[in-house]
């Protein structure tokens, strides 16, 4: 696979240089992480995790989500030395909230970085964001995987923190956004750590595989390509079956691509999930068309809901922003 | 055969150990790549790399010394799981525990046995899961034997790689129950795993600096 790299073990520093020529005046570089350059008066919250799902992790550190991440390799976690550096940057004396993926590599790192960072007398907590709902049945819902639903955890607890709310009214919060967050994804084509020749799976011309993880994963099934309506109705079909949406319910809406699926197809989505949630009586709160978590040139998308309460909702509706979210008040 | 080793000579003997796991990385990353990211093989090469340039840096006092600088190093440098893993197989056993000036076979077994318990409960995973812990279990088990017979370092040393072996033979039986080999389920069934094999190279590694080196 042709990759615009220069030397592998330089990627990481170098997407972090790149990124800060964007924004100069709002972050900060730290070894393997970014951070606000303001320092706010406030429970601190931090996300990250393996890197080559851009803008994700990076792209949501910003006014209103997350104050600093840690960025590991391609797909794999950062080191805990990594994380502590951004809690300790990210630690106003009110604590800190890490928020990821459930992962083994990460929960390992970032377990650790919190002990380190007890040691040291910073409060953390951690979020485990566990949306995928093709990583694993219901019923064993803690092996459960993090994917494009980390947006709303991370936008949410960027929204609570600001408010001035304690960490443990913070940390409620995160967990339930991210109790509330569902999403399936399906892939089309595979993707390749750069460096890397082989690509981290394969699919026929004309394959696709529901409930394919960021990394590659396996998923539930794997079947012929189908037509957006019919593909996008099974994947609306695996949520409504997770988690009994009813009428009246209210939900933020992320259609994410996950590299190399156009706007087009991702809008042509779209407009079947605005459709079916309609059906349902469901009211769309906020609908969101973007590649937010992507896995380097994957094809494929995926979908997320986020189920509103009034105290999620007001949170939600607060202003946001970094580079590559935008949220207007 | 002498029945342990001094400081200089355990400094030697884990810049080799560093030396032959970072030569095995394309073992590892063959391996790694049939049920795992494929990774392992350099996250190996990365951790094994600071761990040796901290090793020729540094001025060590105490066998623990060598054992956390290393563990450390890989904690520090590789990420992923494997990092906190293998990290903690070498830091554990000499964090806060006496400290000693020589290595011999108790000594080995006690510390990877505490290192044992520290990687069960860290990475959540027993005997059985198709981890590196499956080598690791067996390797101290052979060791523990070893040393209550009395054995010479190299000897116990010759039985632990026995039991990693057969430790890494076993997790080919096995379905992966963490990490990527677990959503792999039945497919996973066949291949040995990765962090198994890193196990087993490190103490073979081990055994063969005694062996070229006379101890």
């Amino acid at each position: 696979m042709k990759k615009v790299i220069n030397r592998q073990e330089d990627i990481i520093e170098e997407m972090i240089e790149g990124f800060l020529c964007v924004n100069e005046d709002l972050y900060e570089k730290l070894d393997r992480g970014v951070v606000l350059k303001e320092k706010k008066d406030k429970v601190g919250i931090l996300t990250g995790g393996g890197s080559g799902h851009e803008p994700l992790f990076l792209g949501f550190v910003g006014n209103g989500l997350a104050d600093g991440a840690a960025l590991g390799n391609v797909f794999a976690a950062p080191t805990p030395y990594n994380i502590l550096e951004v809690i300790e940057s990210v630690d106003s004396g009110k604590g800190v909230i890490q928020i990821y993926g459930n992962y083994a590599g990460d929960v390992l790192n970032f377990d650790m970085a919190a002990e380190l960072a007890e040691m040291e007398g910073i409060e953390c907590k951690s979020i485990l964001v566990r949306d995928d709902v093709a990583s694993a049945p219901l019923s064993r819902y803690e092996d459960r995987r993090g994917i494009a639903g980390d947006v709303f955890v991370i936008k949410l607890a960027g929204a609570a923190a600001d408010e001035g709310l304690s960490i443990d009214e913070v940390a409620r919060i995160s967990q339930k956004a991210a109790d509330n967050t569902r999403s399936i994804g399906v892939a089309l084509s595979s993707a390749t750590i750069p460096g890397l020749e082989k690509p981290t799976f394969t699919l026929a011309e004309d394959e696709i595989e529901f409930g394919m993880g960021i990394h590659g994963e396996p998923g539930i099934k794997r079947t012929k390509m189908m037509k957006a309506d019919d593909l996008t109705t099974q994947m609306m079909e695996t949520l409504f079956n997770d988690y009994p949406y009813k009428k009246g319910d209210e939900v933020s809406v992320l259609v994410n691509g996950l590299g190399s699926t156009t706007q087009m197809e991702l809008l042509i989505v779209n407009r079947k999930v605005n459709q079916m949630l309609k059906e349902k009586g469901i009211t769309i709160h906020h609908n969101d068309v973007n590649n937010y978590c992507t896995s380097q040139e994957m094809g494929g998308l995926s979908i997320s809901l986020l189920l509103l309460d009034d105290e999620l909702k007001a949170l939600y509706n607060k202003p946001a922003y970094s580079p590559y979210y935008v949220k207007n008040a | 055969m002498e029945h342990y080793l001094n400081i200089p000579q355990t400094v030697q003997m884990m810049k080799f150990v560093c030396q032959e796991v970072m030569d095995s990385k394309p073992l590892l990353t063959e391996i790694d790549s049939a049920i795992g990211d494929g990774d392992h093989g350099i996250g190996m090469e990365v951790g094994c790399k600071a761990a040796l340039q901290e090793l020729q840096r540094n001025e060590f006092s105490t066998i623990n010394d060598i054992f956390t600088t290393t563990g450390k190093s890989m904690i520090k440098t590789m990420g992923g799981a494997s990092g906190v893993i293998f990290g903690t197989m070498f830091l554990s056993g000499f964090h806060k525990q006496d400290e000693v000036t020589t290595l011999n076979v108790e000594t080995l077994a006690k510390s990877f046995d505490t290192s044992l318990h520290a990687i069960k409960k860290r990475g959540k995973v027993q005997p059985g899961d198709k981890t590196m812990v499956d080598a690791l279990v067996l390797a101290v088990e052979k060791l523990h034997q070893s040393a209550h017979q009395g054995a010479a370092l190299k000897e116990g040393l010759e039985n632990a790689v026995e039991g990693a072996h057969q430790g890494v033979e076993e997790t080919k039986q096995l379905l992966g129950r963490v990490g990527r080999a677990k959503s792999l389920g039945e497919r996973a069934i066949g291949h040995q795993d990765a962090g198994a094999t890193s196990v087993w190279i490190i103490f073979k590694s081990m055994h063969q600096w005694l062996e070229e080196n006379d101890k």
